[in-house]
């Protein structure tokens, strides 16, 4: 690892240490984290604060993660450990939303470690490199607009009201929720809720579309002041009365399959687009909130939908660091402006130093 | 002296219900039966070979006959209420005397079918569903104490919390029971008396199968072995044909015998099954007959659900999940021949 980003680490774990608190039932939970040049440590227990402030201080590490489920032997191997339930956690990644901006705040890193924006490389002719995304505020702004939609599907329907969202620290936001009518699902029930918050899977009767024609019941389309998604589908695709008599017609017309297909095509637009397999999995470790992001060096931090993400969670420090980078695009990072950078030395602040380094774009010096 | 209790502790003792003879009648698998019975004063020889309890008999072979064409016992005229508790009480006791498995489960999914019919009368008619109240209608005692559900009442309307809904839901392959097409606001789901009653039919059919598993019963009774030889033959229909046995992994190996006694097989376990046996190069036609045991069997369903393992996927066929994933179901039986391995379809290779 690079020597000014496990400097800079162990500044963070030393300087901020006590704002980092253990999570609920921490005892129960796996912890982990990851070890530069000996890979994932995992099936750690952690009794309290002090514990988990001992590991960080110890270890300083760049990724630090936490299960969400509940188990009676968290340290044991994951078959002896005895699941006793978990958090119910959504995933929103701008990267799943795909939005046509995504190609200008893209480069690539080239097997050979330069960096550019083509196919081709141009220093050594390869074509293997690995795609990495520099900070969008479409982007981050339309993975939010999605949470904002969970949160209030979550509360309205599913009577949730407890659920937090973190700035992941890199593209996107997690939503934890700490509930005791939830934690004891399974996955089957998980991707029920996943389905329900995305729209997935809706038939036409919901909405009061007739079934099919042998069926004779006239369509009924749901009415805008109804609860849950029967109220949510009218506001979004039946609020004017011509909108009403042509999807009725449509539905009359067309017959199920078109009714079916009007539903799919709404589902990303009024549902939650999220990650249906990381709701659904009941054993995985997630990024633990208040460490730092090892692919960013930005921190895992609650969000709210105030300001720039990307400001609040450069928090390695604004001193700065001289390191070799190669940047051909712009981005903007802890509220100022950095690059392009043509391949050099460069002296920027210390938490876009990290930042740089962790997306493989700078280097220490040599 | 016939005892229908936990012999085994299946679930922690739960807090008696007051419940009516009539309702016991229409509710038999409710433990208070047995306890109903034990006050009456009569044993098990006495229905076994009094012939005063000639009738409860030949109700309780009528009600396990009933279970093995798919039919839900129902007769014209209601008898006399102890009639109906002792015969279903008898019943329990035949099977787990014949030690059919194959029939439990049949016997169970009726008797809940038939239970269900009650259960959605009683609970249009009560007005007292609601969880609160403490004279709360004996549905909604059953619904809490059995099964962990607790529901309102909200006009015609039942409402029940979201996980709970959500516990019992997902055994139903049908779209209209996921989640996002149900009418669901404030953390409740709405549902019809029948959707409500409907929901919990496996869960009162496992309820009752777990009856029959943990009666305690004598290896025999005088008087009721033409009755018990009669199950055997019933049950014939339903046990498996040829099962296969050989190199398969202890996962399969547990899962045939799973459908093997006649208990239910989750539907992962299900597509565990049907995805290695398909791999493996048998046909459909020779697949299907193991899930002959399997409480809800159905051949239709069951070929077709074949059908669509064998060609889904976009065509090339289901693959069988990898160990991990068998991990995470609980379906991984692991033995020390599974070493090295983190597929199923890797068992017994190179060696
Ligand atoms: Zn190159
Ligand atoms: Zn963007």
């Amino acid at each position: 690892m690079s020597a000014i980003l496990g400097s800079l680490l162990k500044r963070y774990y030393f300087e901020r240490l006590a704002d980092i608190r253990a999570p609920a039932r921490a005892p129960e939970r796996e912890f982990g984290y990851f070890r530069p040049g000996s890979g994932m440590v995992r099936h750690i227990s952690v009794r309290d604060d002090a514990g988990l402030r001992l590991l960080l201080s110890q270890n300083a590490p760049p990724d630090v993660y936490c299960s969400n489920a509940y188990y009676a032997f968290p340290e044991l191997p994951m078959r002896e450990k005895e699941w006793r339930g978990a958090d119910l956690i959504f995933d929103v990644d701008a990267k799943d939303l795909a939005l046509p901006c995504r190609a200008e705040h893209a480069v690539r890193v080239c097997e050979c470690s330069r960096v550019h924006a083509r196919a081709e490389c141009p220093h050594c002719g390869s074509q293997k490199s690995q795609a990495r995304s520099l900070p969008c505020k479409k982007c981050i702004k339309a993975a939010w607009d999605e949470v904002e939609k969970l949160l209030k599907i979550l509360e309205e329907d599913l009577g949730i009201t407890g659920a937090i969202a973190y700035f992941s620290g890199n593209e996107g936001f997690h939503v934890h929720v700490e509930d005791p009518g939830t934690y004891k699902l399974g996955s089957k029930e998980r991707l029920e809720i996943a389905d329900y918050v995305s729209f997935r899977g809706a038939i036409p009767e919901l909405v009061g579309l007739p079934r099919n024609a042998e069926k004779k019941k006239p369509a009924k389309p749901a009415e805008p002041d109804n609860p849950g998604w029967p109220g949510r589908y009218a506001r979004h695709a039946l609020a004017s009365k011509a909108a009403r008599s042509r999807a009725k017609k449509e539905a009359e017309s067309g017959g199920y399959q078109l009714a079916q297909a009007r539903l799919a095509e709404a589902a990303p637009v009024i549902g939650a687009r999220i990650d249906p397999g990381v709701t659904t999995d009941v054993h995985r470790i997630f990024r633990l909130a208040g460490t730092v992001n090892g692919k960013s060096g930005l921190s895992k931090i609650p969000w709210e939908g105030e300001g720039d993400p990307y400001e609040a969670a450069a928090l390695l420090g604004g001193d700065p660091r001289e390191v070799v980078a190669e940047c051909p695009v712009r981005f903007a990072l802890g509220g100022s402006r950095f690059g392009p950078f043509e391949h050099g030395r460069v002296r920027v602040p210390a938490y876009a130093a990290a930042y740089m380094i962790c997306k493989g774009l700078a280097s220490d010096p040599a | 002296m016939l005892e229908v209790g936990e012999d085994e502790p299946a679930a922690p003792r739960r807090k008696k219900l007051e419940v009516g003879e009539d309702e016991l009648a229409r509710y038999p698998f409710l433990d208070e039966a047995g306890d109903y019975m034990k006050d009456t004063g009569f044993s098990l020889e006495d229905l076994a070979a009094d012939p005063a309890f000639g009738r409860v008999r030949d109700m309780a072979l009528a009600r396990i006959e009933a279970a093995a064409e798919g039919r839900v016992f129902m007769k014209g005229a209601p008898d006399e209420l102890p009639v109906e508790i002792y015969s279903f009480l008898l019943a329990v006791v035949m099977l787990k005397i014949s030690s059919r498995r194959a029939m439990y489960g049949r016997f169970a999914l009726a008797e809940a079918r038939r239970a269900e019919r009650f259960l959605e009368s009683d609970l249009r008619r009560d007005t007292r569903a609601s969880m609160g109240d403490a004279t709360r209608g004996v549905v909604a005692r059953i619904m809490h104490d059995l099964f962990e559900v607790d529901i309102e009442r909200d006009g015609d309307d039942i409402t029940m919390p979201v996980p709970s809904y959500l516990l019992h839901s997902t055994g139903f392959h049908e779209r209209e029971w996921k989640l996002v097409n149900r009418r669901v606001s404030g953390g409740m789901v709405r549902l019809t008396p029948r959707e409500a009653v409907r929901l919990l039919r496996s869960a009162v059919a496992s309820y009752i199968s777990s009856r029959i598993t943990s009666a305690r019963t004598p290896p025999s009774v005088p008087g009721l072995e033409k009755y018990v030889s009669r199950i055997t033959e019933l049950a014939a229909a339903f046990e498996p044909a040829a099962s296969y046995t050989g190199e398969y992994p202890p996962c399969i190996k547990h899962a045939i015998g799973v459908l093997e006694k006649g208990e239910n097989l989750p539907h992962s376990g299900r597509f565990m099954l049907g995805t290695y046996l398909l791999n493996a190069g048998k046909s459909i036609e020779e697949i299907a007959p193991l899930f002959k045991g399997a409480p809800d069997y159905n051949e239709n369903t069951t070929l077709y659900q074949l059908r669509s393992l064998k060609e889904g996927a976009g065509g090339s066929g289901y693959s069988c999940p990898s160990c991990d994933k068998l991990r995470t179901q609980d379906l991984c039986h692991e033995t020390a021949e599974c070493a090295g391995i983190s597929h199923p379809g890797q068992f017994g290779r190179g060696r």
